[in-house]
């Protein structure tokens, strides 16, 4: 299983931020948590990636490996992470790298943007000392200059009278300009790779648009990388060139967003696809909730891991209750993790899936 | 702010009047209620030897046979612009602030008092700066490596150090470190700190870590519990997310948001033991308000009770209010509201 480590740059892939076989499992009480079990994608500058899965999909915990957030201790206590795989960002391998090295990489080469602006800032700290602070960790500039950068920050996404409201406290600031603040804080060093994690959740309808527009807007001024990750399939649709669907752990489809909108190939992303609430769809028949549960990720089921919940399972011939499906190539740039051949996905495309998705759904 | 302190200035101010009512209800109301006439009360003044009559002109000199808001009344005003006692052929006056007479050395109470407070109040700062610093640093240090042997043993010295009273660590220290090993004197040997900082400091060492070693328990395991629920939050993730190093992840977005609670039972705890701190100031003779409210209590001399309390709520209320500014001055959102 284990895979030798090859800290060596050579090795490295050109591509600016290449994850591969990546693994964290956690140590718990209860057993081994498999959080993340062998997941692999690759991103360039400029481009935006849009995570999604359900809860427990290990989305969030393939960003903290990223951004080397979780506690790795070497012993067996409980709660800690193992992290096995690489990680390259930009010709380094984040796994192998010193916790100090990652540190000082974090903030400065790539940041993080969380799901709920109000617990995610210092409730005793005004917005501009974060700022500052974040800014001052990675740059040797006086509090003058720093602060009129947090200022500037603060006035290009988007808060009025930005030189007054540096010195607010975040309780003082609405939803919305919390998020603009959190973001402020994520570019104040203008990083390459930006982790959006679940951006707007927390937020009112009507501010979500705005955020999404900013990242937006951001990401064209910038040329970072951005990965969304989110349950939302309108926040992806919205923001992302490629679109990632993680099941247990793993992926079970990755491809552009075109493609995985207009004709996607995993049953598992069908389901998502028909739980999304539309309007232009029947009444009735307008949300299809994909049956049972997300599984257990210290049990995850033999074979293929969304087998129990699959409707087309029983086509594999049992290769589902016993074969893990690789990730393999079905089209450009569009990978599926399933047993299902071509024939037989496009004959339940076509026959089950497609009319009852939009009327453009059809590929 | 301003207007915040102002509001909890009136508050504190009505608390001590609510405490002085109680306090002089305690002394005056419950003893009459309990069958003690004024004369009783008087015959504390004038001794054995006086006759009944004696003790009844010294009764109504005392205004003790006036109705009790009356006497509350005197009391309070004593209290405020002093008071004028003619209890034999000269008046003499008592400025103010009046806590009125000893019955047993018949000398007023407040000088007494004055007396005392240096001494308590040296012991409850010194106590307070050390159990404070150590309880904090060794909390903040188990939490950060919870888990680990520094911990557990941490933790276990803290349950020791909060479960043994003060007058068995008290006498343990009295016993090794002055009598046998001769390092400090063996107690009641005060000397105020504009005499000689260093033998004042040297007369309360054993004192002051005794009694910070009672409380840095508490406090220790106060802040571990703290500091490991606010170490879970999603704003110190979000300072490892900056690049911060840990040691600014843990003291400067960590400790700042688990020090509010510790900072108001600090505040209340040093009120509390500025009001007399019993046990210490019993186990190592010390000269305070603590020994001097036992003794008036062991002497039934109700005017240094009386006055010893209420210096004592005094204190309290005081620190209280110290707490509510701090709070505002920590916490933004407190100003606010």
């Amino acid at each position: 299983m284990s895979l030798p480590v090859v800290v060596s740059d050579p090795n490295a892939p050109e591509v600016f931020l290449a994850v591969e076989d990546l693994r964290v499992h956690f140590l718990t009480d209860d057993g081994l948590v498999r959080s993340v079990d062998g997941l692999s994608f690759q991103l360039d500058r400029g481009r935006t990636l849009g995570i999604v899965g359900e809860s427990g999909s290990g989305k969030s915990v393939t960003s903290m490996s990223i951004m080397g957030l979780h506690r790795v201790v070497e012993s067996s206590r409980a709660g800690s992470a193992r992290i096995q795989g690489h990680i390259w960002l930009d010709g380094e391998d984040l796994v192998a790298a010193s916790p100090e090295r990652v540190r000082r990489l974090r903030g400065k080469k790539m940041a993080m943007i969380f799901q709920d602006p109000l617990s995610a800032m210092h409730p005793y700290y005004t917005v501009g000392d974060q700022i500052i602070e974040a800014y001052r960790i990675h740059n040797d500039v006086s509090r003058k200059v720093a602060r009129k950068h947090a200022v500037d920050l603060l006035g290009r996404v988007g808060i009025p009278r930005p030189a007054a409201r540096v010195d607010d406290y975040p309780h003082q600031f609405s939803g919305g300009m919390r998020q603009r603040a959190m973001i402020a804080m994520a570019l104040s060093c203008d990083p390459e790779l930006l982790i959006a994690d679940e951006p707007t959740t927390a937020l009112d309808v009507t501010v979500q648009a705005q955020i999404l527009d900013l990242i937006r807007d951001l990401r064209a001024e910038f040329n970072s990388a951005v990965i969304i990750i989110t349950h939302d399939l309108g926040v992806v649709a919205e923001l992302a060139d490629d679109i990632l669907v993680m099941y247990a752990g793993r992926a079970a489809e990755h491809g552009a967003a075109e493609h995985i909108f207009r004709a996607p190939q995993h049953p598992y992303t069908w389901g998502l696809l028909g739980s999304m609430p539309r309007l232009d769809r029947a009444r009735a028949e307008r949300l299809r909730p994909i049956r049972g549960t997300p599984p257990s990720l210290i049990n995850v089921p033999s074979g293929c891991p969304f087998h129990p919940r699959c409707d087309y399972a029983e086509l594999t011939g049992g290769d589902s209750l016993t074969d893990v499906p690789g990730m393999r190539e079905i089209g450009p740039g569009h990978q599926i993790a399933c047993h299902l051949d071509a024939e037989q996905r496009l004959r339940i495309w076509r026959r089950d899936i497609a009319p009852k998705l939009s009327s453009e759904g059809t590929a | 702010m301003t207007a915040y302190i102002i509001r909890r200035l009136i508050a504190a101010v009505l608390l001590l009047l609510v405490v002085s009512v109680a306090t002089f209800a305690i002394f005056f109301l419950v003893p009459r209620l309990a069958g003690a006439s004024a004369e009783d009360l008087a015959s504390r003044y004038t001794g054995k030897t006086a006759n009944a009559e004696q003790v009844r002109v010294m009764a109504e000199k005392l205004g003790f046979t006036d109705p009790l808001p009356v006497q509350y009344g005197r009391f309070a005003k004593g209290l405020v612009l002093g008071a004028d006692y003619s209890t034999g052929p000269t008046t003499e006056h008592c400025p103010a602030p009046c806590f009125g007479y000893s019955f047993i050395t018949q000398n007023p109470v407040w000088p007494d008092l004055l007396d005392r407070m240096p001494v308590t109040l040296s012991l409850a700062a010194g106590a307070g700066v050390l159990w404070l610093v150590g309880g904090v640093a060794t909390g903040v240090l188990s939490a950060v490596r919870k888990g680990s042997v520094f911990d557990r043993a941490a933790m276990g010295v803290a349950l020791a150090g909060v479960s043994l009273p003060i007058f068995f660590t008290g006498l343990l220290a009295l016993s090794l470190f002055s009598y046998k090993l001769g390092w400090t004197e063996p107690g009641g040997s005060y000397t105020p700190l504009t005499e000689s900082p260093l033998a004042w400091a040297r007369a309360l060492l054993l004192p002051w870590v005794t009694l910070a070693l009672l409380y840095a328990a508490g406090y220790a395991r106060l802040t571990r519990a703290g500091m490991l629920e606010t170490m879970n939050e999603d704003y110190i993730r979000t300072a490892r997310a900056k690049g911060l190093p840990e040691r600014t992840v843990v003291l400067k977005h960590g400790l700042r948001a688990a020090l509010t609670p510790i900072i108001t039972i600090f505040g209340l705890d040093v009120g509390l033991l500025i009001g007399g701190a019993v046990l210490t100031e019993s186990t190592f003779s010390l000269p305070g308000l603590g020994k001097y409210a036992i003794d008036a209590i062991t002497n039934n001399d109700l005017p240094k009770v009386l006055g010893v309390t209420l210096v004592a709520a005094f204190f309290v209320v005081i620190a209280n209010l110290v707490v509510d500014i701090l709070y505002a001055v920590v916490d933004p959102r407190v100003r606010l509201s």
